[in-house]
């Protein structure tokens, strides 16, 4: 099923002109609205004119996450105060978290992608939908929430936690479609094993995974435990939220919902759009928010844009599957990971030398983060209560500082690999692909 | 009589135990006696050598992490009840033991004891 046929079936030479369209409204938009994009435009000699088709998005400057940062809080918005009437906020690493203001509209396509999305995953209003995203700032669980109700299911905001309560209720209320991480889908498999039921008494058929990166493999692990057929959602705060793309029935690559959000992929270092079919960094502008629009935003995620024809029937670009990050940020059981936030723990201690290692694995389909350190000669100790009691110091401080566990190697100095040049920090054994 | 006894921090990994005896076996360096203590993810090497000075310095060329620690060594007779002994009189006295082991050489046995006083440990067995 298509929700939006108009859309999501418009001719590429249509959708192109449409982009062209709302790019100039949009640039109009920012240029008068946003001092840091006219500051931006004009030290690059651009002006709103100049920006006639949607090719012309190669003139506008690019932002950054560090630039949300740097006009913490409200710098980027565009709408006045008044029309503002949410917002949410990403989680902060070691800087201020990403604010994010939606009016009134915002929110309206906001919910528009959301319901294109689980139309493809064959949603409908006969359906009762658990929305198990986190509630809160976080933009999964009202983004998927508002999405399901406009498509006139029944929406059951379970949020997260009290997992056997929600399988009761997945039983009881004949649940039959769910969203939220593929992690949380697998925990969920697992106590069902734990209470003693089996998937046949349950009646889930649908599921939409996102907010993390996965793999086939875990595709096929939830399908068979849970009993149901699993869609890839992507999204993200800067963006919107979830349903800035989605899978259709091929399952090849999630279609982009591009009359609103325009992709392109860059080459992230000399910044040059790549072609479709290369893989490079993928990059979005919201050609219709108001609330924070931005140009040409560096979502730091590699993957390929596909054009060719899907046999579903809908035009829009395809995203592959994300194949890496840019940037060295770690998605950790859906924990954002900056390997910064752990040197700067590191820097503060003085039993430990400035070298550290981080790797990550996926253990039964849990991710798991280990982090090694070495302890500095003088603060050795013959005491092995002492020793231990050091490492539980260092466990403690990254708990709280990356809010999820890490397990604690003490090193021998020395037996770190020093990189040359730059310091290679992460081993990530997590085969992703 | 107090001694000075090698500590070495080692990282659970295969073969490095293996590196510390190579060391040691390349400078001539014999070892006396020693113990290995574990936990889940390192060990502490106790290591009683002749020439302490020399085995840290080529230890520490070779960036192995040693410490020396003062310890208690007691000969005492290789017979039934004599460690019992020495180990009654410490505990009269208040001598908390963190750790010990022991080699036997014949008619007689060494003792090497880690208590919280050293010195105190040492004067009460004088």
């Amino acid at each position: 099923m298509i929700w939006n046929p108009n859309k999501e079936c418009m001719s590429r030479e249509l959708m192109r002109e449409l982009q062209g369209k709302r790019l100039q409204k949009l640039v109009q938009y920012v240029y008068h609205n946003v001092p840091f994009y006219r500051n931006k435009m004009q030290e690059m000699n651009v002006s709103p004119e100049d920006i006639v088709s949607i090719d012309d998005i190669v003139k506008l400057p690019f932002t950054t996450k560090q630039d949300l940062r740097d006009n913490y809080p409200y710098g980027l918005q565009a709408a006045p105060a008044s029309e503002i009437v949410r917002v949410h906020a990403s989680s902060g690493t070691t800087g201020n978290p990403t604010i994010v203001g939606y009016t009134r509209k915002d929110l309206a396509v906001w919910s528009e992608v959301m319901t294109r999305c689980l139309t493809a995953f064959g949603v409908t209003r006969d359906d009762t939908f658990s929305v198990s995203y986190g509630y809160g700032l976080f933009t999964g669980g009202l983004g998927a929430h508002y999405g399901v109700e406009n498509l006139g299911a029944t929406v059951i905001p379970a949020s997260t936690g009290n997992t056997e309560k929600h399988i009761r209720l997945i039983r009881d209320l004949n649940i039959t479609g769910i969203a939220c991480t593929p992690s949380y889908a697998l925990y969920l498999a697992e106590t069902l094993d734990k209470m003693g039921i089996d998937k046949s008494q349950i009646g889930l058929r649908v599921g939409a995974f996102g907010a993390e990166p996965w793999t086939e493999n875990m595709r096929k692990e939830i399908e068979s435990r849970l009993g149901l057929k699993g869609y890839n959602i992507y999204g993200l705060s800067e963006i919107m939220g979830p349903g800035v793309s989605y899978e259709c029935q091929e399952q090849n690559g999630s279609h982009i919902n591009e009359d609103h959000f325009y992709p392109e992929i860059i080459n992230p270092d000399t910044l040059e759009q790549l072609p479709y079919g290369e893989q490079g960094e993928l990059v979005f502008t919201t050609l219709t928010k108001e609330g924070m629009p931005l140009l040409r935003y560096r979502t730091k995620d590699l993957c390929t844009l596909m054009d060719d024809e899907c046999p579903c029937g809908r035009t829009s670009v395809r995203m592959s599957r994300i194949v890496g990050r840019s940037d060295d940020m770690l998605i950790i059981r859906g924990i954002n990971v900056f390997p910064s936030q752990v040197e700067s723990v590191i820097l503060d201690m003085p039993e430990f030398e400035p070298q550290y290692m981080l790797v990550v694995d996926r253990v039964n389909n849990l991710d798991t983060l280990q982090v090694q350190v070495e302890v500095r000669k003088d603060y050795f100790s013959d005491d092995i209560g002492s020793m231990l009691a050091m490492k539980k110091r260092l466990s403690d401080k990254l708990k709280s500082v990356l809010s999820i566990a890490a397990d604690v190697r003490l090193m021998e100095p020395g037996s770190i690999e020093r990189a040359q040049g730059k310091g290679k920090h992460v081993i990530d054994k997590r085969k992703l692909q | 009589m107090i001694i000075r006894q090698l500590s070495i921090f080692l990282e659970n990994r295969t073969g490095r135990i293996n590196e510390v005896a190579r060391i040691l076996a390349e400078n001539g360096i014999n070892m006396q006696a020693f113990s290995m203590a574990e936990t889940a993810d390192f060990g502490l090497l106790r290591l009683i050598v002749p020439d302490v000075d020399k085995a840290v310095e080529v230890l520490r060329s070779s960036d192995i992490a040693v410490m020396v620690t003062d310890v208690l060594c007691v000969n005492c007779p290789n017979v039934p009840g004599s460690l019992s002994a020495i180990l009654e009189k410490l505990a009269a006295n208040n001598i908390f033991i963190e750790y010990m082991y022991a080699y036997s050489d014949g008619d007689t046995a060494n003792v090497v004891i880690r208590p919280d006083n050293v010195e105190a440990a040492a004067g009460i067995l004088a």
